[in-house]
């Protein structure tokens, strides 16, 4: 508390806490407390019984290819620019104040980046199964940066679930707001805060209250918490698994700032419920399990997307610095030492994408990918962060410091392995 | 589109060479790995039915010989995608190293020398060698990664290349018909001057002088060849006889971007027979393995094989990539070190950590685990150490010659 104290007093004294920069400061402070964001409500539509939109899954031709199709080309192209030009600019200060830009925000929108995984019947630009293409757009987004790029992909990421998993009912209530103009913020909340935690078995409690849910837990390193208006969130009932549609304006939901090691400019926070009653409508896909499985691995494919464009950033940073940087009379990069983890850092990385890149059009062609998801999150986790570590290390004291982007990245990537949700493809 | 699964088409040769490789090839493992420099004869049976599968053209291409890159129209490269004999070569090279790496290595007419002759030979040079099983041999006492060093000679003498030196290591080298063996043409021209000649056995100056003794690949005899004043013809040498200072090295060194993936698809297969004994072992034991379950929740074996696991895939679909990246003629020399960098060392990685898995039945000889250790050590080193491959890769990528990144 005494520490607490002088740490404001010295803040004061330095005139640091500017009215401007309360909110700033609060959402950069572990525990600030609120409720979930109050702007819209949703109005029940659609038919009860009635079929969901569904895309097919993507036709393969049975040929080995790694050359993504024309519309994943464009999208990567497009995605990809705004990437560099957008998002690599504004990725510090966005890092540092624990929020992404608002104008970098509307220009996601611009790009369609929520509507990836949305059936074209239903607004949105997919006519088969998106994961392939979710996969290169979060790779091509997460070379520019990947907090911010996990801020523009989490309505997406509800989005893609209500249109994978959702009743007619369910689409016809939610998706059009995705599909408008005034997309909201959304997250898909699967993480909780507790050591070895085990997506498969999530500790939040869903407990049948007449035609609808209570839920009970707390979820972790929610992306735009404090501004989303409807989560997707995992909690067990009668013993298994299932998703759950929760609107911010929930009686019992509460928001908790939690900043963090890295992807900081995704605003990540606490989702808190507590007797939070939802209705009936709320239980997104089946209640055996397979629903929220599925869920599971196409988020942790997202994650390996993301390890994989920031990879490719480090990569890409670290050539010219090393050829450039000179010690002893010549480039450090005319030495084995530094020379093979450059090697080494290009090694794991294709690595990564292709055992990533496999998994991921398995689940566009409907086909099982339980086995190829687990094995490219294994890598990903871990030789993600050998590349974050190595970036570091390569720029030596000058990647220590905040001049250059690679104790960013450094923080991002310990993040694989750790994350469950936010992103989906 | 993207898509990473096995063709389909290829799932009849990968089925085929699977059956020899399960009938043929791992009944026979520990037999010559015992009997080191004994010719396993079982072998010429399959060999013929190899030649008859080409010939009929049912094997798709596979084999030391599917490596050529066919000269074809730019119509053709623009129809899509193709997935030719590279991805073939390396589909069956994989199942049959599941099989057993020394045998795959000793199968005739299947040596790293055919597949020298498939990359660098002209169309005449190809037909007049069509049959002959040829060796490779650039190694030598004083030179090994260092291959531009080579010190054997050749000097043209009237219509005969007249060759001298020793070469070490040659795979095959006793029991081949030919022996390609790289030599300078001239010292002071450097790594330009360097070619390659096909020296058919019997040749008088050539003398094989010994067999080595080796840890693993035990059923492939390696060989030391001599050359004292060993005529060959000079239409046997392969590719161009100009010294082309400014394209240097490229001409030989084209070979390794054919041979790596090779190499890489035998680390790969071996890498798998491992895991699959391994799995069946631990399963026996009680341990089974979660894909959706974090690692770290589960047991430390499952833990440790969900990592081998993913290694693997890495190193299998690197392998893929390069020869997909072959068939398609895009150029390929980085990525094919990749995956002979990634698959080597991940090849002892996974053998040496599931013996330590199976206990004192991977060590022991009950079981192959321990002779899979052994022989996946070799596929780290020849046709380029890991260090060497890292050079390659480094120097790709970090835009160097050879003088600069030493």
């Amino acid at each position: 508390m005494l520490n607490r104290l002088a740490q404001t007093n010295v803040l004061d004294r330095l005139g640091l806490r500017k009215q401007t920069e309360r909110v700033v400061f609060e959402t950069t402070r572990a525990g600030f407390r609120t409720v979930g964001t109050v702007s819209r409500s949703f109005s029940r539509k659609g038919r009860p019984g009635a079929d969901p939109v569904r895309v097919p899954a993507a036709a393969a031709k049975g040929l080995f290819d790694l050359t993504p199709t024309e519309d994943e080309q464009m999208l990567v192209d497009v995605v990809g620019e705004f990437a560099t030009e957008m998002m690599r600019p504004a990725a510090a200060e966005a890092d540092d104040a624990c929020a992404p830009p608002e104008e970098l925000l509307r220009s996601s929108l611009e790009i369609g980046l929520p509507i990836l995984g949305v059936p074209e019947e239903l607004g949105g630009i997919s006519t088969e199964r998106s994961s392939m293409a979710g996969t290169l757009v979060a790779e091509a987004l997460s070379k520019g940066d990947m907090g911010l790029a996990v801020a523009c992909l989490a309505p997406g990421a509800v989005a893609t679930a209500l249109s994978l998993w959702g009743s007619d009912e369910q689409q016809s209530t939610y998706l059009p707001a995705f599909t408008g103009d005034e997309v909201p913020a959304a997250a898909l909340a699967l993480t909780e805060p507790r050591p070895l935690f085990d997506a498969m078995n999530p500790e939040t409690r869903a407990t049948r209250d007449g035609d609808g849910f209570v839920l009970d837990g707390v979820k972790s390193l929610v992306p735009r918490a404090a501004d989303a208006e409807l989560f997707v969130v995992g909690a067990e009932l009668d013993g298994k698994p299932a998703l759950f549609l929760v609107e911010s304006a929930t009686e019992g939901l509460e928001i908790e700032s939690e900043p963090s090691m890295g992807v900081r400019a995704a605003g990540l926070g606490r989702v808190i419920l507590k007797d939070a009653r939802v209705s009936d409508l709320a239980l997104l896909g089946d209640p055996d399990g397979t629903a929220y499985a599925e869920c599971v691995r196409l988020s942790r494919l997202g994650w390996c997307a993301l390890a994989i464009g920031t990879g490719q950033a480090v990569l890409d940073y670290v050539i010219p610095y090393v050829n450039e940087r000179q010690a002893f009379g010549e480039p450090v990069s005319n030495r084995q030492s530094v020379a093979f983890m450059v090697a080494n850092i290009a090694i794991e990385l294709q690595s990564m994408r292709l055992v990533t890149y496999k998994a991921a059009s398995r689940a566009a062609q409907g086909k099982p990918f339980e086995r190829e998801a687990a094995l490219a999150r294994k890598l990903c986790a871990e030789r993600g962060m050998q590349i974050g570590n190595d970036g570091v290390q390569l720029l030596g004291g000058h990647g220590f410091v905040k001049e250059h982007p690679v104790e960013r990245w450094y923080r991002d990537l310990r993040a694989i392995g750790v994350m469950e949700g936010g992103v989906l493809v | 589109m993207i898509n990473l699964e096995t063709p389909k088409k290829f799932r009849p040769l990968i089925g085929q060479a699977h059956q020899v490789a399960m009938n043929l090839l791992r009944p026979n493992s520990r037999k010559y790995d015992q009997l080191e420099h004994e010719y396993p004869k079982e072998l010429d049976m399959l060999a013929a039915m190899i030649d008859g599968l080409s010939e009929s053209g049912a094997a798709s291409g596979a084999g030391a010989s599917g490596v050529r890159r066919s000269e074809g129209t730019p119509d053709e490269a623009d129809a899509g995608t193709k997935n030719g004999s590279n991805l073939a070569s390396v589909l069956s090279i994989m199942e049959m190293c599941w099989g057993d790496v020394g045998l795959l290595l000793s199968m005739p007419r299947q040596g790293l020398g055919n597949s020298a002759i498939a990359s660098v030979a002209d169309d005449e040079q190809l037909a007049r060698f069509d049959g002959v099983w040829a060796s490779m041999a650039i190694t030598e006492p004083g030179c090994g990664s260092d291959s531009a060093n080579v010190q054997t000679t050749a000097v043209l003498d009237g219509d005969h290349y007249v060759i001298n030196g020793e070469k070490i290591f040659v795979t095959s080298g006793e029991r081949s018909d030919a022996v390609v063996v790289w030599a300078t043409l001239d010292k002071s021209l450097g790594r330009a001057a360097i070619k390659s000649f096909v020296v058919p056995k019997g040749t008088p100056g050539m003398n094989v002088e010994r067999l080595e003794h080796k840890l693993g690949i035990r059923s492939s005899d390696t060989a030391t060849i001599r050359f004292e004043d060993c005529r060959v013809p000079k239409e046997n040498l392969l590719g161009s006889p100009e010294v082309d200072v400014k394209q240097g090295f490229a001409g030989a060194m084209a070979t390794f971007d054919n041979t790596r993936p090779l190499v890489a698809a035998m680390a790969v297969g071996c890498a798998r027979a491992s895991l699959e004994l391994t799995k069946e072992l631990l399963e026996k034991a009680g341990v089974v393995i979660d894909y959706d379950r974090p690692a770290h929740s589960q047991s430390a074996a499952a833990a440790a094989f969900l990592q081998m696991e993913s290694d693997w895939e890495a190193a299998y679909l690197l392998t893929l990539q390069a020869a997909w990246m072959a068939d398609n003629r895009k150029p390929n020399s980085l990525e094919a070190s990749m995956a002979k960098a990634k698959a080597g060392r991940v090849g002892s990685d996974i053998t040496l950590r599931c013996v330590e898995l199976a206990g004192s039945i991977g060590y022991s000889e009950h079981e192959l685990l321990e002779k899979w250790a052994r022989d996946s050590k070799i596929l780290d080193i020849f046709e380029g150490t890991q260090q060497i491959q890292q050079l390659i890769v480094a120097r790709r990528l970090l835009g160097k010659t050879s003088a600069e990144l030493k």
